[in-house]
C-alpha cells in the first residue's frame, strides 16, 4: 500500500529515466539523507570510529569490486591490494609533493590503482572465470610483496608501517571523528551516486553485455580490450580511494599485512551477501558483514546472562563467528541474489500489497 | 538505500545503553582488548590469564590498591587491527574518569592506537612489542614500550653472543631471520648498527606471514653458514623453523630468539628439535617465583581463577601477563601517592605513574616479583625504563635461564628512537615535550 505508484504518471523521459522512479524511493533517500547528517547529533564517539566509517569505506571498496564483478562479469580476489596501492599511494603523495591538497592526493591515489589495476586486468583478455581469479590472487600477493619488499613506498620506515598525514582541507583539519565521518560519507556518497549512473551509461551497459556473453558482445560491435579493461581501471579506482580513506580516516596507520587476502575475501563476501551487480547491495552486504559481528557481540552476553549461562569472552567470539556462518547459508540458500534482491522481493509485494497475486 | 539498516542500528543502540551503565566508584578500570581466538589464541589465553590474575589477587589479597579495587572489562580481538580498533572504542567509553594502562599484545593494533589514545589520553603500554620509537616520551606522552624494546633485545643479543666468542664478534657471520612485518623489521635498524660496530657480517632472510613453509630460507642459511641466527619469529613460525632446523643439521644451540620465540607454545611442539634453543626473556618460567606460587594459592585456591587450563600457571607468557600487571598496578599506586591515595586515576595520572616509576630490586621483591622483572626507572625521555633481558635454554623439558640480566647498547640504540621519534613528530606536526621542565 505504501509503495502504491498509481497517481504517479511519467510526462516526460527525463521523468521515465531518473535514478529514483518511485516516488517513495525518493522520500525514502531524502529522510535517509536527513538521518546521515543528523547522526552527528545523537551518535557517540565509538559509532563514528568504530562502525560508520569502516562501513562507509568498506562499501565503497565493495562498490569498487561490484563494478568489476558484478557489472563487468570479471572475478576478482585483488581488492585488498588494490586498496593498499591506494593508501599507500595517497600517503606518498602527501609526502613527496608540496602543499597538494589532500583530495588532489585521494584523486591520484585512485588513478595510481587504476593503473596498477589495468596492468593486472591485461590477463583478463585471455582467460575467464576461476583462471582469473587466480590471475587476480598473484596481484594480491605481488603488491603486498613490493610494499614489504621496497622501504622507498613506506619511506624507509623501520617497521614498514606508515602513518598517515592529517586531513586538512582548506585549512580545516578533519581530527575528529565527527568531521571524519562527515568527509567520509561525502566522498561516499559522491562515487557511489557516480557509480549509479555510471552502470545505467552505454559503458554501464557495455559492461553488462560482456558479463553475460563476451562473444556476443563482440559481434554486437563492443571492443573487448578496452571494455574490460575500463572495468578494472575503474574498479581500481574506487577501490583506491577506498584504500587511501581506510588509512587516512579509520586506521590512521597501515601495514602492507593488513591488506591481507583475508580482506579481500571479507570484500568478496559483502557483495556475494549484498548482492551481485547492486549498488544498492554494496552498502547491504558491507552492513551485514561489519554490522552482525558487532551485534551479536553485544546481544549475546546479554543473552546468556539472561539464562543464566556461564559465557566468557572466547566463547561469545566462538558463538559469534558460528551463527556469522550459519546466517551466511542461509542468506544464500534463501536468496541467492543477495540482500538487493530481498529488499526488491519486498518492494514489489509491498506494491501489490495487500492483494498480491 | 539501506533501509534495513535502520533497525539494527536502533537495536544496537539499545544494547549499548543497556551495558554502558556499570560505573562504580572507588574502582580503578582496566579496558583489556585481550585475544583468546584466532590464530594466536594459545598466546593471548596464557598472557591475559596472568594479567586478570594479578588483578584479582590485588584485589583478595591486599584488598585493592589503598582500597580501590581493580576492575575490568575485556573484548576479544582476534588479533586483528580493525577489531582492536573497535574494542578500544567500545571500551573508552568506560574509561574516562579511571583508566588502568592498555596492553594489546599486537604491534598492528598498537601502532594504529599510537595516536588515538594519545588524544584520548589513555595510557597504552606495549611491553615488549609496538611502535618502540615512542621510548622518546616527549613525542609520545601517552605511549610506554615498557621493560625493553626491540632495538634494545637484538643489541643484547648481540651482546650475548660477543661475550660467548671471547669479546669478539669480527668477521663472523649472522643471519637474521625474522618475521616479514612491522615486528621483524624493527630490529634491523639495531643489528645493522651492531654489524658496522662489531664488523660481522648480517645477512637478512625474511619469512613471510604466517611462516609455515621455511623451506627456501633454510636452504639459504646453509649455503651461507652462518655462526649464528638471530630469530624472530612468532605463532606457528617458531615450530616451523626449529624443525627446518634440525633438517638442515643446524646447531640449535646456535640459534637464539627474541622474546615472542621463547615460550613453552614455540617449543614443545618441535618436540626434540627444541632442545638447546636459547632465546630471550625478561621473565622467568616457572611457579618459584613468590607472586606466581601465591596467586596460585590464593587466586585458584578460591575458585577464581581466569585460566581454565591451570597447567599454563607458571609458564612463560602467563607470567609475563602477571609481570605487565605487576607493572601497571605499581603505575597505579605511584600515581595514587602524587593525586590522591585510595582514588582511582585517570588516564593522565596513570600515564605520569607510568613515566616516574621506580622499580628497585628490593621493590621489586617486596612485591613478590623477583626475576619476573628487570630494575625499572622510567622518566619523560626514557619510556623504556630498562632495556635489559636475560637469555633462557630450552633443556628438552623447561626453560633454564643460563646468564643474568643483559642490557643492549643504550649510547647506540636510543638516539636511533629520538631520530625516529624526531621525524614522527616532524610529519604529524607535534610539538616535543621539554622533557627538562618535567617533573
Amino acid at each position: 500500500m505504501l509503495y502504491r505508484e498509481a497517481g504517479q504518471f511519467k510526462t516526460t523521459y527525463a521523468a521515465d529515466q531518473q535514478l529514483f522512479p518511485i516516488r517513495q524511493d525518493r522520500i525514502g533517500l531524502m529522510l535517509l539523507a536527513v538521518a546521515f547528517f543528523g547522526v552527528p547529533l545523537f551518535a557517540s564517539e565509538y559509532w563514528f570510529s568504530a562502525i560508520l566509517i569502516p562501513f562507509l569505506i568498506f562499501a565503497l571498496a565493495a562498490l569498487g569490486l561490484n563494478i568489476l564483478t558484478g557489472y563487468a562479469g570479471q572475478l576478482s580476489l585483488g581488492t585488498a591490494a588494490f586498496m593498499a596501492v591506494g593508501a599507500y599511494a595517497a600517503y606518498n603523495f602527501q609526502l613527496r609533493v608540496e602543499g597538494i591538497p589532500i583530495l588532489v592526493s585521494f584523486i591520484c591515489a585512485g588513478l595510481t590503482a587504476a593503473g596498477v589495476g589495468i596492468l593486472f586486468g591485461l590477463p583478463s583478455l585471455r582467460i575467464k572465470g576461476f583462471y582469473l581469479a587466480v590471475a587476480t590472487l598473484a596481484a594480491q600477493f605481488f603488491i603486498v610483496w613490493c610494499l614489504t619488499k621496497f622501504p622507498w613506498l613506506s619511506n624507509h620506515s623501520s617497521s614498514g608501517v606508515i602513518s598517515a598525514q592529517d586531513v586538512v582541507i582548506l585549512g580545516f583539519n578533519f581530527d575528529t571523528p565527527v568531521s571524519k565521518y562527515l568527509l567520509v560519507l561525502a566522498i561516499v556518497s559522491v562515487m557511489a551516486l557516480a557509480a549509479k549512473n555510471l552502470v545505467r551509461s552505454s559503458t554501464g551497459r557495455a559492461w553488462m553485455a560482456v558479463r553475460d556473453m563476451d562473444v556476443a558482445a563482440s559481434v554486437i560491435g563492443i571492443k573487448l580490450m578496452p571494455t574490460k579493461l575500463l572495468a578494472f581501471a575503474v574498479s581500481s579506482f574506487y577501490c583506491g580511494v577506498a584504500g587511501a580513506l581506510y588509512a587516512f580516516c579509520y586506521l590512521g596507520s597501515v601495514e602492507p599485512d593488513g591488506f591481507s587476502l583475508d580482506m579481500s575475501f571479507k570484500i568478496l563476501f559483502m557483495i556475494i551477501i549484498g548482492g551481485v551487480g547492486s549498488i544498492l547491495g554494496c552498502f547491504l552486504g558491507a552492513a551485514f558483514i561489519l554490522l552482525l559481528p558487532i551485534f551479536l557481540d553485544y546481544s549475546l552476553p546479554a543473552v546468556a546472562e539472561l539464562f543464566g549461562l556461564p559465557f566468557s569472552n572466547a566463547t561469545v567470539s566462538h558463538i559469534q563467528i558460528l551463527m556469522f556462518g550459519a546466517l551466511i547459508m542461509f542468506f544464500l540458500i534463501v536468496e541467492p541474489h543477495g540482500l538487493a534482491r530481498l529488499w526488491q522481493i519486498a518492494k514489489e509485494k509491498l506494491r501489490l500489497w495487500p492483494f498480491p497475486h | 538505500m539501506m533501509k534495513t539498516f535502520k533497525p539494527a542500528v536502533a537495536a544496537a543502540a539499545v544494547s549499548l545503553a543497556m551495558l554502558s551503565q556499570a560505573a562504580v566508584s572507588a574502582e580503578q578500570f582496566f579496558p583489556i582488548p585481550s585475544f583468546r581466538v584466532g590464530p594466536y589464541g594459545a598466546n593471548g589465553q596464557s598472557f591475559y590469564g596472568g594479567f586478570i590474575d594479578y588483578l584479582n589477587y590485588v584485589n583478595m589479597k591486599e584488598k585493592g590498591v589503598n582500597g580501590v579495587q581493580m576492575a575490568y572489562e575485556e573484548c576479544e580481538t582476534e588479533y586483528n587491527t580493525a577489531k582492536g580498533i573497535e574494542c578500544y572504542e567500545r571500551l573508552k567509553g568506560k574509561a574516562a574518569d579511571s583508566a588502568g594502562p592498555i596492553h594489546v599484545m599486537s604491534t598492528g593494533i598498537s601502532y594504529a592506537l599510537v595516536d588515538k589514545s594519545a588524544q584520548d589520553k589513555l595510557p597504552l603500554t606495549m611491553m615488549g612489542y609496538g611502535r618502540t620509537d615512542a621510548v622518546d616520551g616527549s613525542v609520545f606522552p601517552y605511549a610506554f614500550p615498557l621493560v625493553t624494546t626491540y632495538q634494545m633485545q637484538a643489541s643484547a643479543i648481540i651482546k650475548f653472543l660477543r661475550d660467548k666468542n671471547a669479546g669478539s664478534l669480527e668477521g663472523k657471520k649472522i643471519v637474521y631471520l625474522y618475521h616479514d612485518s612491522a615486528y621483524g623489521k624493527e630490529a634491523i635498524v639495531a643489528l645493522q648498527a651492531e654489524a658496522s660496530l662489531n664488523k660481522f657480517n648480517l645477512v637478512l632472510i625474511p619469512v613471510a606471514h604466517p611462516g609455515n613453509e621455511q623451506g627456501a630460507q633454510w636452504l639459504k642459511i646453509r649455503q651461507e653458514k652462518p655462526d649464528f641466527v638471530v630469530f624472530w619469529g612468532w605463532g606457528v613460525m617458531n615450530q616451523t623453523a626449529l624443525k627446518a632446523a634440525q633438517k638442515v643439521g643446524f646447531p640449535r644451540d646456535k640459534m637464539i630468539g627474541s622474546w615472542w620465540t621463547g615460550s613453552e607454545e614455540d617449543v614443545i611442539p618441535a618436540g626434540d628439535a627444541a632442545k638447546g634453543y636459547m632465546a630471550a626473556t625478561w621473565n622467568v618460567s616457572g611457579k618459584k617465583v613468590p607472586v606466581i606460587a601465591d596467586i596460585e594459592k590464593v587466586v585458584y585456591g578460591a575458585g577464581k581463577g581466569n585460566l581454565q587450563d591451570k597447567d599454563k600457571i607458571g609458564t612463560i607468557l602467563y607470567n609475563r601477563g602477571v609481570s605487565a600487571a605487576v607493572v601497571s598496578v605499581e603505575a597505579i599506586r605511584k600515581a595514587q601517592e602524587k593525586f590522591g591515595k585510595g582514588k582511582p586515576m585517570n588516564g593522565t595520572q596513570v600515564a605520569w605513574g607510568l613515566e616516574h616509576l621506580d622499580m628497585t630490586e628490593a621493590r621489586i621483591k617486596a612485591l613478590g616479583a623477583t626475576d619476573l622483572l628487570p630494575e625499572i626507572k622510567t622518566s619523560c625521555s626514557n619510556h623504556e625504563g630498562s632495556g635489559k633481558v636475560k637469555i633462557q635454554q630450552w633443556d628438552g623439558a623447561k626453560w633454564v635461564p643460563v646468564t643474568g640480566w643483559i642490557e643492549g647498547n643504550k649510547a647506540l640504540i636510543h638516539p636511533l628512537f629520538q631520530a625516529s621519534a624526531k621525524q614522527y613528530a616532524k610529519e604529524k606536526g607535534i610539538t616535543p615535550r621539554d622533557c627538562s621542565k618535567e617533573k
